[in-house]
């Protein structure tokens, strides 16, 4: 408590954690929310990933799936509707030691944050970005989300949504610069867990589409692909999601795609008939604007006068 | 005093020197033509030897305005003195324009007097298109009837000697004619000019020296008589800078690491030095996709522990506010930099106003509480920034340094300042976090706490905007909600404990005491110190503090019959009739009279430029005699 920097104190060991070691408030979620699958497959991520909770920060905007923060003992900024990529780029500049994960919703994201949101993939700063996609705003009780399907009937739009929805994964994979884009569904854990550790893993920005459940608003959302899995389409490849064979089995529709192939990729993600999970794009090339803003941190006190010294005296008179 | 020739051939006669106590001068050109240089570079040599200097830059709103006309007036007012100078003065003593038209929009800025001496390209008179022909023909005639002093100058003659494109060397040559005309040293001049050239390489330097040295000779040659001014005595070193460049090594000094920012004038080149500068310590410029995603940029390094400021305008300070009121809701240290220009809306972009103070106090919704300071001279953007800082950690949220137009492009000699490695930003706290104390662990006195920083063990904790108690639990319930909201304030009132009742200029009681804020502070001493010396009993007070505002100040005022205000924003005027009854005060008389329960009176203006002290002292002149009759 000497305020003293302890940056370079090693861990001889990592520690070892248990699930309890992440479990923040108890989740105040409906009954049957996919958020709550999404928080257990991200708990059990960071204890097999022997993650320090005090390394780790979760950012969010608002929204239901935003409250994730709160349920995870780590730090958290539970911050403004629309804006986590902002601030979660904000604590990526200067601290590369910690382990940044976002938690937005597609209301959060894909339209008041969009601007962010296309920017952030462009920077490809280091996190994992977990884009819960219930098709509508749920805290705010049903209205149209940009991804709602058209003639969903809403709060806002009674008679059905007017228009077809915005494609998320198009949107991503047009931007330059964007590195990995994988798309998931809340209720096939070990898929969904997968594509996290994979993201996890991933050296930039990370996009993670999670279909996720929502009972309470849009309960008939993803029946179908629930009854009837052959409505999925599962996209394996060695450089994509890992997953076991016994899970491959569970999936008869299937499609070797290779996430280096970004033009196939936008065919997959157009699909209508199929819902495709699995990885899309993965470039782990691409330029990360992080590197660029963490240079001269170890810049010293006695470097930063000498250098603003000179500095001042290029101005004296 | 008609010391002008104008035959080219007279005879060089014995100088007469005329001994001056200051000096205004103008170089206005269309954009692209270099006035601005020329100014800077006269009114450094100027600081450099020993003089009092202010130098604002005459600034078009467009890039490249269409040449020959009135709104592309470009280039420098440059403010010479025998002692230092804080505001950019009254009415022009010499102008050189290098058109008719430009000079114009220095009239209409009500720039020059009866008796401005012009100094005027005269190559229009002889220029192939009629209509240009007639136009400065009869702006020539117009000119001295309104009774300033013209003299026709062959400047592209002169030039087209040493190089093709006199509009690429002209403004090097004025610099030799007022180098002559104010007696500076003209080695000295050679140097900065050598400087200045230095890397486009000899045959552009070469060029340069030779129109120096021709605008020199001309005017050695055709000007008889010539003005000097004497230099101040203070021995300590000086640097000379323009407002947003001390901001900008204030925010070096201060140690910040992040300057997260989008373009806007007039904030803009405080993050042009930055990026210039910032690496050699270590920082970096984040130039984001808007203001909001600025501001959160700033607020998740802060979060971090990383020191961070954010700079802006006026409408992205609009965009900013829902970010603000998380940084105080959250208790999230960030130092936020309004350089204010003309509005509401896009307004005035280049243009001086201070019309944000009650934005950037009450603007965002909810009670948000914000420390606000307002430096007053070049020298206090760069201090400013420093204790801005320190405050914003110290009291752990968002702190406002408001500066302006007029301070972001005048130039200001002001002494070196000393640097410190403590006044930069302590390294991150990473040492373990005693888990029994709470992420805000108010002083139920002070209602402040120090913060966990993300990487300290034992102190995790989920920072949010929604209503929260100690623990950073979210709580609705309502007594937590008047109770923290109340922790926030007494931060404000804990820091106003500690702060001193602000300094008078002039004597602490009398008729009238004139209150402002910000740059207004140099143009509203002169205006005092010249009535004064009339005899009035007329003292005056700049507020650093806008928020918390500085202890005392009810008892100040009434030790003055009379107090009020001096700013450049609106106000409804004390005489017309359409506002009888419902006249809408200045915003800083607004804040005060709510504060102190004084009748607090104003005069505020939205002319687009800095307050002269002359008009000024009219008015307070004005405002007195008033109050004189109302007690006969
Ligand atoms: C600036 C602002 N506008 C509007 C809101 C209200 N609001 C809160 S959450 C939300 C939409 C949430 O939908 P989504 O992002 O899809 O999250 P979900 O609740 O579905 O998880 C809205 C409109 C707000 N908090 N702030
Ligand atoms: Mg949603």
């Amino acid at each position: 408590m000497l305020g003293l920097k302890t940056d370079w104190v090693l861990e001889p060991e990592p520690r070892d954690y248990a699930l309890a070691d992440y479990e923040g408030c108890q989740a105040k979620w409906c009954p049957g929310c996919g958020d709550h699958s999404v928080l257990n497959a991200v708990q059990r991520l960071c204890r097999d990933e022997r993650l320090p909770p005090e390394q780790t920060v979760f950012v969010s905007g608002i929204g239901c799936s935003s409250r994730f923060p709160h349920y995870m003992k780590t730090y958290g900024f539970h911050g403004l509707h629309g804006r986590a990529l902002p601030v979660a780029s904000g604590i990526r500049a200067r601290r590369p030691d910690l382990n940044i994960f976002v938690a937005t919703g597609d209301g959060d994201c894909c339209s008041i944050g969009t601007a962010h949101w296309i920017h952030a993939l462009r920077y490809n700063m280091k996190m994992v970005v977990m884009m819960f996609d219930n098709n509508i705003y749920g805290l705010t009780k049903k209205q149209t989300s940009p991804t709602t399907r058209r003639g969903r009937r809403t709060n806002t739009h009674p008679d059905g949504a007017f228009l077809s929805p915005m494609n998320p994964i198009t949107v991503s994979l047009g931007v330059p610069n964007a590195s990995f884009i994988a798309q998931t569904v809340d209720w096939n854990p070990p898929h969904l867990y997968a594509t996290l550790r994979e993201a996890f893993h991933h050296p930039g920005f990370a996009f993670v589409r999670v279909m996720q459940r929502c009972p309470h608003f849009t309960g008939d959302n993803f029946e179908l692909f629930q009854t009837d899995p052959s409505k999925i389409l599962l996209m394996t490849h060695p450089d994509g999601v890992p997953v076991d064979d016994a899970l491959i089995r569970t999936f008869t529709t299937r499609v070797e795609h290779d996430p280096a192939d970004r033009m196939n990729a936008f065919n997959h993600a157009m699909r209508e008939d199929v819902l495709p999970i699995g990885l899309f794009y993965r470039d782990e090339e691409a330029e990360h604007y992080d590197s660029y803003t963490r240079e001269g941190l170890d810049t010293t006190p006695a470097e930063k006068v000498e250098a603003m010294d000179k500095l001042l005296d290029l101005y004296c008179v | 005093m008609n010391h002008i020739v104008s035959p080219v051939t007279a005879k060089i006669q014995k100088d007469a020197v005329t001994l001056l106590d200051e000096h205004i001068v103008e170089i206005v050109s269309d954009s692209g033509e270099g006035a601005q240089t020329a100014g800077q570079i006269f009114g450094q040599a100027s600081a450099m030897m020993g003089n009092g200097v202010w130098t604002v830059e005459i600034i078009p709103a467009e890039i490249e305005p269409p040449s020959r006309s009135v709104p592309g007036a470009s280039g420098n007012r440059i403010r010479v003195g025998a002692r230092a100078l804080h505001n950019a003065g009254d009415k022009a003593d010499v102008v050189i324009g290098f058109n008719e038209q430009v000079l114009y929009s220095r009239i209409d800025q009500g720039a020059f007097k009866k008796g401005t001496h012009i100094f005027l390209e005269n190559k229009w008179e002889n220029d192939p298109r009629e209509d240009v022909r007639n136009t400065y023909n009869e702006a020539l005639t117009d000119l001295r009837e309104r009774g300033y002093k013209v003299t026709g100058v062959p400047m592209e003659a002169c030039c087209l000697e040493y190089v093709r494109d006199a509009r690429r060397g002209k403004n090097i040559w004025v610099l030799g004619l007022l180098c002559r005309l104010y007696n500076r040293d003209k080695d000295l001049m050679r140097k900065m000019i050598t400087r200045r050239f230095q890397a486009k390489g000899e045959k552009v330097l070469n060029s340069n020296l030779q129109l120096f040295e021709s605008g020199f000779s001309w005017a050695r040659s055709n000007l008889t008589q010539t003005w000097r001014i004497p230099p101040r005595r203070d021995d300590r070193p000086h640097v000379v800078m323009n407002g947003n460049q001390a901001l900008a090594m204030g925010c070096m000094a201060a140690g910040m690491e992040i300057c997260s920012m989008y373009p806007i004038t007039p904030a803009t080149s405080v993050s042009h030095y930055l990026a210039a500068n910032f690496k050699k310590v270590g920082g970096f410029v984040h130039q984001a996709e808007d203001e909001i995603a600025a501001i959160g940029f700033a607020i998740g390094a802060s979060y971090a522990g990383k020191t961070a400021v954010t700079i802006t305008s006026g409408p992205g300070l609009a965009l900013k506010t829902e970010f603000i009121g998380l940084a105080v809701m959250a208790e999230v240290p960030l130092v936020i930099v309004d350089v204010q220009r003309g509005g509401p809306s896009t307004g005035l972009p280049t243009k001086v106003e201070q019309s944000d103070l009650l934005a950037v106090l009450h603007g965002s919704p909810g009670d948000a509480p914000k420390i606000v300071l307002a430096p007053s001279t070049i020298e206090e953007c760069f201090h400013f920034m420093i204790t801005a800082r320190r405050l914003a950690e110290e009291f752990r949220g968002p702190v406002f340094v408001l500066s302006d137009a007029n301070l972001a492009t005048g130039v200001q000699p002001f002494p070196r300042p000393r640097l410190s490695e403590d006044q930069l930003s302590p390294p991150i706290d990473q040492s373990d976090w005693d888990p029994d104390v709470a992420p805000y662990n108010w002083d139920s006195e002070s209602g402040l706490s120090r913060r966990p920083i993300p990487g300290q063990r034992g102190g995790a904790y989920v920072l949010t905007g929604l209503g929260h108690d100690r623990h950073s639990k979210v709580v609705y319930e309502s007594g937590t909600n008047q109770k923290t909201i109340a922790m926030r304030s007494k931060k404000l009132a804990a820091l106003q404990r500690t702060l001193k009742p602000p300094t008078i200029f002039g004597d602490d009681t009398g008729d009238l005491l004139v209150v402002g804020w910000g740059s207004t502070r140099g143009a509203v001493e002169e205006a005092v110190t010249r009535l004064r010396k009339q005899g009035r009993k007329i003292s005056s007070v700049n507020l650093q503090f806008l928020s918390p505002l500085q202890p005392g100040l009810t008892e100040m005022f009434r030790r003055f019959k009379k107090v009020m205000t001096i700013e450049i924003n609106y106000s409804d005027k004390k005489d017309d009739p359409a506002f009888a009854g419902a006249r809408r005060p200045a915003q800083l008389a607004m804040l005060l009279r709510a504060r102190t329960l004084i009748d607090i009176d104003f005069w505020s203006r939205v002319p687009g430029s800095p307050l002269q002290p002359g008009i000024l002292v009219d008015v307070l002149k004005h405002r007195m005699d008033e109050m004189r009759g109302a007690t006969c």
